[in-house]
């Protein structure tokens, strides 16, 4: 049984349509990263599984229960999902160890301390059940909202952009202690953020929205290599097109030469396509009759980005830097470029 | 989403209903036919005049306001010089004087027989008044000149966090443009503050508006005067509701005024660091200068009128403390005490239902319940009489259709009235700073709450209620004070035998037994003075 099913979910707010007839499938212990630009809906949908958005159509099962459908709509207090929020929204008024005692007022004292340390044992703040939220740093704060979530024992775990407010080198230490936590919980989560760096790091899967809709779901490596539209490629990482066209049922012509494909194409002869170039995708050497000229050189640490202009096409072009300084590109070099072998992405338009 | 459904979203309209009705009523009555042809009567003579010292009273409270606030309020909040922590705090206390009591003591002051003009008499030799020209403060300029010292404070308030919110690059950016200190305030600071400045002179005119006590005393006829004389002297409420009307329009176009401004001042608002580290230090005369102009504001707004109250009420001490002055002050007490329950009742009412069902609907709910704020007393006591009185008429009549006795003014002539008519008035405070500490509240935290198993009232019993707990203390001062200060609504609509402190201050002040009045009017005074300065901790420490 899935911990969620998401089946054909419409929203609107103000009569602009949010959700647009979405379905989505989260399977049990699995984590599913909603990724997507500012309004995209991302966060609708969130609160539309935890029971916070009115002007539903379509249907949500939790554990196999339909909470949302036609004239079902279950309070969120009685759908047993846990909520962790940007702002962390540790009540100001309690201490931690009250906090995370918050849901559980109909057990006795013992069993009450006994779930408290429990969960704090596992965020790793047991000393801290005297303390009052602002007290603690940011990233102690969103472990005792997990630790408070979890002594609930929700059925699902919903987290709401929970990594923004935190330093960067903070963060990640985060993500991976609060994905191991789950892990060992086997919770299932829907998380949401708008940082592909986030969802890569915390998620099993991706789930990139677009204006209400979910357009490429599956692992980054998947939507990073395979995109299925421009938009996806775009948001997954830097991205160079290519004028290609078809030359035959293995290779293609372009500015940069007879391009051989790893797979059968399966587009007619002749036809023009843009082929999607990752800077990591594109070889680049010095060339005293280069039809390339470096633009542009960033030093970026491990990498240099390269910005090439060839044939009144600009290509970003990433190097790596363990070559120590024996690549180095000064601005006006002439240089000649290449497709390193991958399999070849193509678009239409 | 609480069991309950229906209950919970009839209560709070049910409450706003309560306190927009007389409004209603009171513009529906504006509407209806004159048969006593009064109105025509005011109109043909007295009415023009009216009008006109209202205006000008506005006008001349508005500008002499400003005059009085601008300058103090930069000082404060921009310059370095001695007194100004003190000052800071202080210049805000006039506040907390009802303006007939200032009124009182300038009279005592400045009459005849009083201190000035005896020592100028006895400087320059003069025997009798029509040896020289003395300025009479019973004038309509004598009126602006007591309300512009007790009102400038709102505005005072308002710059001073307009200045101390403005972000400090900008002045240091106009100074390293090659500005002087005070072009650079002119350029940059002051048009910035433009929406403050506004919403403050818009109370202020809102304030004038509805003052009552000082004109009267001062015998200058304005539309508030005419509400009462009409109402008690000549027994046309029809009248007094047109001309409360005609109030009303112009508060419409004041409230306008003010919602537009305060829209505006958000853009210009920062929050964060502030001009503290780049005080302007005075030196020399400018110092002197500033000096002089605060501290004889704070000394003619504050400082003399409370020395003034202390040496009657200790000289009148024994003959003031009496039975009476404790009975009134305990009817003043607890009436205040019951409008401050009640007000912070109806305010988490209208709040928690927009809390709990956000929306075009609970907005103007809470906009209706605090339509109240700004309406004069005598316009409020004038509404309120119109659907009571009605009520009234009409129970008495089904009672003796029925057989029974009258039950008399069972609404209209009792404390009841009362009581509504300062809910109307007095709830939008209320509401105002429940809404405002509410605010504050992060919505995140109700969703967490839910998420974690609590239904809506207990989210409001476990979360909502123990973060706003200053919010309630500071909303429930709040209308304890303006309760105990309210002087026209009481006058107008107290029982028969039943008299507040303000409204026995009143009558001695109407036969200038300034002696008498003295030390009630100091414990109206202390009674607003002390629960401010806790509200003001109050709200220091929140923020």
């Amino acid at each position: 049984m899935s911990a969620l099913v998401v089946n054909k979910l419409s929203c609107f707010y103000q009569d602009n349509q949010v959700l647009e007839s979405l379905d989505l499938e989260l399977e049990n212990n699995e984590i599913i990263c909603l990724l997507g630009e500012s309004g995209c809906g991302k966060t609708t949908l969130l609160k539309a599984v935890a029971g916070l958005q009115t002007k539903l159509s379509g249907e949500v099962k939790i554990n196999g229960k339909t909470v949302n459908d036609n004239g079902v709509n279950v309070a969120p207090e009685k759908r047993k999902v846990g909520l962790i929020f940007q702002d962390y929204a540790l009540f100001p008024h309690l201490n931690v160890f009250d906090n995370v005692a918050f849901s559980l007022s109909q057990y006795s004292k013992e069993e009450k301390k006994k779930r408290v340390d429990d969960v704090l044992a596992l965020v790793r703040l047991c000393d801290y059940a005297q303390r009052f939220p602002h007290q603690l740093s940011g990233g102690q704060q969103q472990r005792i909202a997990i630790a408070r979530a979890l002594a609930y024992q929700p059925d699902l775990m919903l987290l709401d952009e929970p990594f923004s407010n935190l330093d960067h080198h903070v963060r990640f230490q985060l993500i991976h202690e609060i994905r191991e936590l789950l892990k060992v919980r086997s919770m299932s989560a829907l998380f949401v953020t708008h940082s592909k760096e986030e969802g890569f790091a915390f998620a099993d899967k991706i789930a990139l929205m677009q204006a209400g809709k979910i357009v490429q779901i599956g692992s980054a490596q998947n939507l990073y290599s395979h995109p299925k539209s421009k938009y996806v490629a775009d948001f997954m990482g830097q991205s160079n097109y290519l004028k290609v066209c078809v030359k035959d049922k293995y290779s293609y012509q372009s500015d940069l030469g007879l391009l051989t494909s790893n797979t059968l194409i399966e587009f007619e002869t002749g036809k023009a396509l843009n082929l999607l170039l990752r800077p990591e995708q594109i070889a680049i050497e010095t060339a005293v009759n280069g039809l390339g000229t470096v633009k542009q050189v960033d030093f970026l640490g491990a990498y240099q980005q390269i910005t090439v202009s060839y044939q009144n096409n600009d290509y970003r072009i990433k190097q790596s830097n363990h070559f120590g300084d024996c690549m180095q590109f000064k601005v006006g070099d002439k240089v000649t470029l290449s497709v390193l072998s991958h399999d070849f992405v193509v678009f239409t338009q | 989403m609480i069991s309950n459904f229906n209950f919970y979203k009839l209560l709070p309209w049910a409450v706003t209903l309560l306190l927009i009705l007389p409004i209603i009523a009171l513009i529906f009555n504006a509407f209806s036919i004159d048969n006593s042809g009064t109105f025509q009567h005011l109109i043909d003579t007295v009415l023009l005049t009216y009008s006109l010292n209202t205006l000008f009273l506005i006008l001349g409270v508005v500008s002499l306001s400003f005059i009085f606030a601008l300058p103090v309020a930069w000082f404060v909040a921009c310059c370095e010089f001695p007194s100004r922590t003190i000052l800071q705090w202080a210049l805000m206390l006039p506040l907390a004087l009802p303006p007939y009591i200032v009124a009182i003591v300038y009279t005592d002051l400045l009459d005849f027989s009083g201190p000035v003009q005896q020592f100028l008499r006895s400087l320059m030799g003069w025997q009798q008044i029509s040896d020289y020209y003395f300025p009479d403060i019973r004038s309509l300029l004598g009126a602006i000149l007591i309300l512009s010292l007790t009102l400038y404070p709102y505005l005072y308030l308002l710059l001073r966090s307009a200045f101390l919110g403005q972000s400090g690059a900008l002045f240091q950016a106009a100074r390293s443009l090659g500005l002087s200190p005070l072009a650079a305030f002119f350029r940059v600071s002051l048009p910035l503050s433009r929406s403050a400045i506004a919403v403050g002179l818009s109370l202020i005119a809102m304030e004038s508006l509805g003052d009552f006590a000082t004109v009267n005393y001062f015998a200058v006829s304005t539309l508030t005067t005419a509400v009462y004389d009409t109402w008690l002297e000549l027994g046309s409420l029809t009248t007094a509701a047109k001309i409360s009307s005609l109030m009303l329009l112009a508060l419409v176009v004041l409230i306008t005024l003010e919602n537009y401004s305060r829209r505006k001042q958000k853009i210009y608002q920062r929050s964060g660091a502030t001009h503290t580290e780049l005080r302007f230090v005075l030196r020399g005369w400018k110092k002197w200068g500033a000096l002089l102009f605060s501290w004889s504001l704070l000394i003619g707004a504050f400082i003399l009128p409370l020395l003034t109250l202390f040496y009657y009420a200790l000289s009148y001490f024994s003959e003031s403390l009496n039975a009476r002055l404790w009975q009134y002050t305990l009817n003043s007490f607890w009436l205040a005490i019951i409008v401050a329950g009640l007000a912070l009742v109806i305010a988490l009412i209208v709040n928690f239902y927009q809390r709990l069902s956000p929306g075009i609907l609970a907005k103007s709910c809470i906009r209706l319940s605090s339509l109240g704020y700004a309406v004069p007393g005598t316009v409020v006591a004038i509404a309120v009489l119109i659907p009571f009185t009605n009520i009234d008429l009409l129970l008495n009549q089904l009672l003796v259709e029925f057989g029974f006795s009258r039950v008399g003014l069972l609404f209209s002539g009792t404390l009841f009235i009362l009581v509504i008519a300062y809910l109307v008035r007095f709830s939008a405070i209320a509401v105002g700073s429940i809404d405002s500490s509410l605010a504050q509240v992060s919505p995140s935290l109700d969703l967490a709450s839910r998420s974690l198993g609590q239904n809506a009232a207990q989210t409001i019993r476990r979360v909502n209620l123990p973060l706003i707990k200053k919010g309630m203390l500071s909303a429930t001062i709040l209308v304890f004070i303006e309760a105990m200060k309210e002087l026209p609504t009481a006058l107008l609509l107290r029982p028969f035998n039943f008299e507040t402190l303000a409204t026995y201050v009143y009558q001695f002040v109407s036969d200038e037994m300034i002696e008498f009045a003295a030390l009630p009017a100091l414990l109206i005074v202390l009674m607003g003075l002390l629960p401010f300065i806790i509200v003001n901790r109050l709200l220091e420490n929140a923020t």
